[in-house]
């Protein structure tokens, strides 16, 4: 089952590689990871998402990430109620006449187009990762050329 | 000030008393510093002695232990002396040089990646990189290796932040936001925990390495006398409850007593106080003490339900918590019955060996160095055989008087942790039990001991095998002795040409002549006693069983 972790941390050089040290040392995968500076810029927030095949070993991770110095707290969404959110930037194929098609996509998602070209045209969208997986398939029809994505940010309620 | 001298000034202010450590490159400025600076330096042979020393002068004398190394070499060289520290929760503060931070990444001479080397071995370390961060950094430093749950912490310090110079300022007190041990037992768990003691009619006190660290063996006591319940203790607990005490099981696990494996299986209540359930106590955890509720109280909250389920967790310091548990217990059932049948497995498993053949017993030595100490001395050792051996036939009565690698399992520890604890706690007879593997493994501080007049007594069992392993083979791999079989220098000559004492033991008339005379010269003393070479440790639970599923080779 997938985890949404999310940790507080000192903002400080090498606190990265001691989060991760945790994940790598047990042989897990960080599925995705998102990292940047609090309203308060010696704090920052990482948003860790981590497939668990055993919920233990998740319990146990849980428990070392709080014991790392640097970590100041220490939160599983999984079990609480949040909002999550990814940010995708797609190069898609797209002239003129596809202009509706895509107006279409757009009227169902979190999205636009953000650089043009004769050929192509660089949209960006948001959403949960549902909607993001929809929306990729709808996109796919199009000619994906390149596409980066965030990690997952959450949020509790 | 230069950040070398602010590094010494913030030593002395922290109370250190001593540095264990070895010179190089990139600590230039600190030995420049050293070189008419009050602190004892104590000049290691190896890197590696260094750190052991200091892990055996802090769990000696319950202060935090410093070691000293150049960046690159020294500092790797450190790294196993870390490892040892962090498994047995030991606080020590490892200082490694580093080279210049414009050099840093650069692949330059005798440079490491140390902090990334130790990140996961070290409770937490630091790379300085301004001179203003280097007192408030050693404050840290020492604050998180001495408090919670006790560790290892390195500093690494480039070059030319030894040499910058700023103001010193000593940081009054330190807070760190996130980093708040918790040491108070939650009231609400302590007063179900009174209640599930006071309920149980077969408790037992399983008492590890927590109760030595918080100083808790006394109250600890208390409680086991009031409730009428057996201790036994771990093997980072051997000396947290005197082994003489007539509640005392001695040691659980893989080579603990009989009777301690038999009450921890079973029992109705294990009361844990600061241990762990390694798989060396539990055996197979799956089988592990059916029948018993558990009340577990420990400093780390990761320690708990990690390996068993827990019923009752208390996260907290241990000697707080029994104080606290001890005024909540009302009323207390009648154990009677329960120690009975502990007395009945102590009389039908006691721990025994077959003394009769014309090779001399390491039981025989221990019980011999029991009867001429009683006790009253600080007993190290190396890993294996000898190590098992010390901790069954010697009673350990006292904290602080055992001093041994349990979670890592490092030989080479042994002596130079001996000649730590020698120098923290100098009016104690210190003795390492080792083997003849292990005490080729840093037998090279031997200088350091004769050098120092740091009069240690090193009684080396020599059996011409790496014995525990050997032991493993023979029961395990149909006696193929692959490589165990070890040739040793001779000890006596190799003692004498470092300028001490060497005496070699064959007879058993000689034991504790021998002993009597180590404890009576007064310079470091090698007393090899060469014993029967296919001796076990007995009895032993093979790994993965349940802990019950003991195996006995003299019965």
């Amino acid at each position: 089952m997938k985890h949404t972790i999310s940790v507080l941390v000192e903002n400080k050089f090498g606190v990265l590689a001691r989060v991760a040290g945790l994940f790598s040392a047990r042989g897990y995968n960080i599925a995705s990871l998102a990292v940047s500076e609090t309203l308060d810029p010696t704090i920052s927030y990482m948003t860790i998402v981590v497939e668990a095949q055993d919920e233990k070993i998740l319990e146990q991770i849980n428990k070392q990430l709080n014991k790392l110095i640097d970590v100041i707290t220490v939160t599983d969404f999984t079990k609480k109620e949040h909002i999550d959110r990814e940010l995708i930037l797609a190069k898609i194929n797209y002239t003129q006449k596809d202009k509706e098609k895509l107006g279409l996509i757009f009227s169902k998602y979190v999205g636009k187009i953000i650089h043009l070209k004769d050929d192509f045209a660089i949209i960006e969208a948001v959403g949960d990762g549902e909607q993001i997986k929809s929306l990729l398939e709808e996109l796919s029809k199009f000619g994906v050329k390149e596409l980066v994505k965030t990690g997952k940010l959450a949020i509790s309620k | 000030m230069k950040g070398s001298q602010i590094l010494l000034e913030s030593l002395k202010r922290e109370g250190v008393e001593v540095i264990f450590g070895y010179p190089g490159g990139s600590v230039l400025p600190i030995f420049d510093a050293l070189y008419d600076f009050k602190i004892k330096f104590i000049l290691t042979r190896h890197e590696q002695g260094a750190a052991h020393a200091a892990d055996g002068y802090a769990r000696a004398t319950g202060k935090v232990g410093v070691c000293l190394a150049t960046s690159g070499p020294g500092a790797t060289n450190l790294v196993t002396g870390i490892a040892n520290a962090y498994m047995d929760s030991i606080p020590m503060v490892a200082i490694t040089g580093q080279v210049g931070t414009h050099l840093i990444g650069n692949d330059a001479f005798q440079e490491a990646d140390v902090t990334g080397i130790t990140r996961s071995i070290t409770k937490h370390n630091f790379l300085v990189k301004d001179v203003k961060d280097l007192a408030r950094t050693i404050a840290e430093a020492f604050y998180i290796a001495s408090s919670g749950r006790p560790g290892p912490v390195l500093i690494d310090i480039p070059v030319d932040v030894q040499r910058a110079e700023t103001d010193f300022i000593w940081p009054e007190s330190i807070n760190i936001r996130s980093y708040q041990p918790t040491y108070f037992g939650h009231p609400g768990q302590i007063k179900k925990a009174a209640k599930l003691i006071s309920q149980a009619k077969k408790p037992i006190i399983y008492a590890g390495g927590g109760v030595i660290t918080s100083g808790a063996n006394l109250v600890l006591r208390k409680l086991a006398e009031m409730i009428k319940a057996p201790v036994t203790t771990t093997f980072m607990g051997l000396g947290g409850f005197p082994g003489t005490h007539k509640l005392s099981l001695g040691m659980l696990g893989m080579h603990g007593t009989a009777y301690a494996n038999h009450a921890t299986m079973e029992a109705d209540l294990i009361i844990a106080v600061g241990a762990r359930f390694d798989d060396r106590v539990t055996g197979r955890l799956d089988h592990f003490a059916p029948y018993a509720k558990v009340i577990h109280i420990d400093i780390d909250p990761s320690s708990i339900s990690k390996n068993i389920r827990v019923d009752i967790p208390i996260v907290g310091d241990a000697k707080n918590i029994i104080g606290e548990l001890l005024k909540e217990i009302k009323n207390v059932s009648d154990t009677s019955l329960w120690l009975k049948t502990i007395d009945a497995w102590k009389r039908k498993h006691p721990l025994t060996y077959k003394g009769t053949g014309k090779l001399l017993k390491p039981q025989y030595i221990l019980e011999q160095l029991w009867d001429l100490t009683k006790g009253d001395a600080i007993i190290c050792t190396e890993v294996g055989q000898s190590q098992m051996w010390a901790c069954q036939w010697y009673n350990h009565l006292e904290p602080r008087s055992w001093i041994s690698s349990g979670g890592l399992g490092t030989m080479g520890f042994g002596f130079p942790a001996a000649m730590g604890a020698k120098i923290g706690v100098p009016g104690k007879e210190v003795f390492n039990i080792a083997g003849d593997g292990s005490i080729q493994m840093n037998i090279q501080e031997l200088a350091t001991c004769v050098a120092n007049k740091i009069n240690v007594k090193v009684l080396i069992f020599n059996n011409g095998f790496l014995g525990m392993v050997r032991q493993w083979q023979e029961l395990f791999y149909k006696k193929r002795y692959s490589y165990t079989p070890i040739t040793s220098p001779d000890f006596v000559k190799l003692a004498q040409s470092y300028g001490a004492v060497g005496i070699r033991v064959t007879k058993k008339n000689d034991v504790r002549k021998a002993l009597q005379k180590a404890i009576k010269t007064d310079k470091t003393v090698f007393v090899e006693f060469i014993i029967e070479p296919e001796e076990n440790v007995w009895p032993m639970v093979p790994a993965g069983q349940a802990i019950n599923n003991m195996i006995d080779g003299i019965a």
